[in-house]
């Protein structure tokens, strides 16, 4: 995701000389390039993510488009104040760019997990959030965001995921993408977990002969409330993932919408970390498989919710 | 005599010092030249005229200021800086509201003392000195810290401290960026250089040398809570501005005439920020409420409006 995110700033920034990157001392080479070539278009201020976003309002009210981009816990939280006033309270297009969304730096400590950012982020007014899935949702939300004329948060993953669309998906702001449908449940996946969902819903066809549609939601706010409803409608049950604390994250969007779109039998099953910090050291993928965000358990609890409800 | 036909004064004066040097000697023609260079600095400066009418309008923002506090706190930190809000409007700033390219941009860090500003923007007529009468009434756009966009002339949102100097060290980089000339002036207060995140906008702006930014701090040493030097010594924040690669100026703020020329001569250095530390009295123009810790929060009660604003006349 973050070379996606690169390349689409630098294929932008062809059309948008406003466009302005700040770093706060992050991405050990990644910007070396980028840099060299575009001196002018690119700043790292040091560890001081405050200034950084500060910084930033003070650029985007004189007309740039700035992207500030840090580690996700230390761009949202250490700055969330400026965030709020700066950004939200003056409604700025600046693109707040977290990497390392959830447990990607998972050995590093909880220090450095971000569990709590999609809550936090779509609680302020005039945010948008975007949480891309893969790469091709990393190159449209920027792109994206980029349009919007108020701030947005931009969550990615690391530099490794797989591409999980086969070309380019259609992607609109507030709008979920269909994978692959379904008659049995659907599975509303958002940011890091989409690999995941696609190896449960593959899973539950293979192995179990259960349909389920599959439908990626890269942007959490404003969330796509037709979707949801149509799919509560259709569906006994509603899965939600995300490498995020389950409390107030995307499913708590989703089950926002559900309820507001009226009455439903639909459950919803949300997976994503249960509300703790992790006090051990963990690759992402032992941690995720600790907090039973791994495909073989989400499947497990799938089919034991199917039993209990039929 | 505008700065333009200054600059050509001095330069052909210095270079008729030197030419006047080779052929008559240094001794016979400095005495000549000394008196020269002080009929420029003198016309550099504020007449009395000048600062008359400044001492004039400061007094008639103190008064609106004490009219608008029956709903509102803060009245004595608005005091304190009322004339280096009075001297950058009517003789520094061009204004915040002219929409031009090249304006100048200021920002009220210290959002607090916000009445100050609302009352100077209509003494300079760039909002409606009628809306004054509604400040913090239900609907009023006069909120008690600045609110972007809610009147001309308020351009960045402020009230959480700390957050102005960051914020113009962006508003002054995209100007240099962008090759204009415009000024970035921000007014802090002293107890608000206890934010960790002043420190921080000071170092990027020394860093990306910012000579077209300007940070002034009011220093009336009082705080919410206390005074100022009991919780960070001033004495020391001189030292630290300068450490962190400030040009660095202590003024009287309440001082036209020095507030003006100080202002006037920013940059100090150029390549560098310029920092004015201006030393102020907390409720400045009322006795009753001059460097006293509790008018920070006081509303002004109404049958004290009147005897304040006789005081003020």
């Amino acid at each position: 995701m973050r070379q996606a995110f690169l390349k689409t700033l630098i294929e932008c920034l062809a059309s948008d000389p406003a466009i302005l990157l700040l770093s706060s001392d992050t991405g050990f080479h990644v910007f070396d390039d980028f840099q060299r070539d575009y001196p002018a278009h690119y700043l790292n201020v040091g560890i001081s993510e405050a200034a950084m976003i500060g910084m930033a309002a003070g650029l985007a009210l004189s007309g740039r488009k700035v992207m500030a981009y840090a580690i996700a816990p230390f761009a949202t939280f250490r700055c969330l104040e400026q965030i709020r006033v700066d950004l939200c309270c003056q409604n700025l297009p600046v693109m707040v760019v977290g990497v390392g969304a959830g447990l990607t730096y998972g050995p590093a400590g909880p220090t450095h997990h971000t569990i709590e950012d999609i809550a936090v982020m779509k609680a302020l007014p005039n945010m948008t959030v975007f949480c891309p899935g893969d790469p091709w949702e990393t190159e449209a939300a920027v792109r994206a965001g980029l349009t919007l004329d108020g701030p947005c948060y931009l969550r990615l993953g690391k530099s490794s995921e797989p591409l999980v669309h086969q070309q380019a998906p259609s992607f609109r702001v507030g709008e979920g993408i269909l994978l692959c449908p379904g008659k049995d449940l659907a599975i509303l996946s958002t940011g890091t977990m989409l690999a995941a969902a696609v190896e449960v819903a593959d899973r539950l066809s293979e192995v179990h002969g259960i349909s389920a549609e599959l439908i990626s939601m890269p942007t959490v706010k404003p969330i796509d409330r037709r979707l949801i409803g149509e799919a509560a409608e259709r569906f006994p049950l509603l899965v939600t993932m995300e490498e995020h604390n389950v409390l107030g994250g995307f499913g708590s969007a989703v089950a926002d919408a559900i309820l507001e779109v009226g009455p439903t039998a639909t459950r919803l099953l949300k997976f994503g970390i249960p509300d703790v910090y992790s006090d051990i050291a963990g690759s992402q993928e032992y941690l995720r498989a600790k907090y039973g965000l791994d495909p073989k358990t989400m499947v497990t609890r799938i089919l034991e919710v199917l039993r209990s409800q039929s | 005599m505008s700065g333009g036909l200054r600059e050509g004064l001095v330069l052909s004066g210095v270079y008729a010092y030197r030419v006047s040097c080779s052929h008559f000697g240094k001794n016979q023609v400095e005495y000549l030249f000394i008196l020269y260079g002080y009929f420029l600095y003198c016309d550099g400066t504020m007449t009395e005229h000048d600062s008359n009418k400044l001492a004039e309008i400061a007094q008639k923002v103190r008064r609106d200021v004490i009219r608008m506090q029956r709903l509102g706190t803060g009245v004595a930190s608005a005091m304190s800086v009322v004339d280096i809000l009075v001297c950058l409007y009517f003789e520094v700033l061009s204004p915040s509201a002219s929409g031009e390219k090249e304006r100048d941009h200021f920002l009220l860090s210290k959002g607090h003392g916000v009445a100050a500003l609302y009352a100077t923007l209509a003494a300079r007529g760039i909002i409606d000195s009628s809306l004054l009468d509604h400040f913090l009434e239900d609907g009023s756009p006069l909120t008690g810290h600045p609110a972007r966009g809610s009147v001309p002339g308020i351009e960045v949102s402020t009230g959480s401290l700390g957050h102005g100097l960051p914020i113009a060290v962006g508003l002054a980089w995209a100007a240099k960026l962008a090759g204009r000339t415009s000024r970035v002036f921000v007014l802090h207060g002293d107890g608000e250089l206890q934010e960790g995140s002043v420190w921080e906008g000071a170092a990027l702006a020394s860093r990306l040398g910012l000579d077209n930014l300007v940070a002034m701090v009011d220093v009336n040493g009082l705080q919410g809570y206390g005074r100022v030097d009991e919780l960070t010594p001033l004495d020391r924040f001189a030292d630290k501005w300068r450490s962190f690669g400030w040009e660095t100026i202590e003024i009287d703020g309440h001082d036209h005439a020095r507030i003006v020329d100080t202002l006037k001569a920013c940059p100090f250095v150029a390549g560098k920020p310029s920092v004015i530390l201006a030393r102020t009295v907390k409720g400045k123009g009322v006795k009753a409420m001059e460097d006293q810790l509790g008018w920070h929060y006081f509303s002004v009660p109404a049958d004290r409006i009147e005897p304040f604003l006789e005081e003020l006349s």
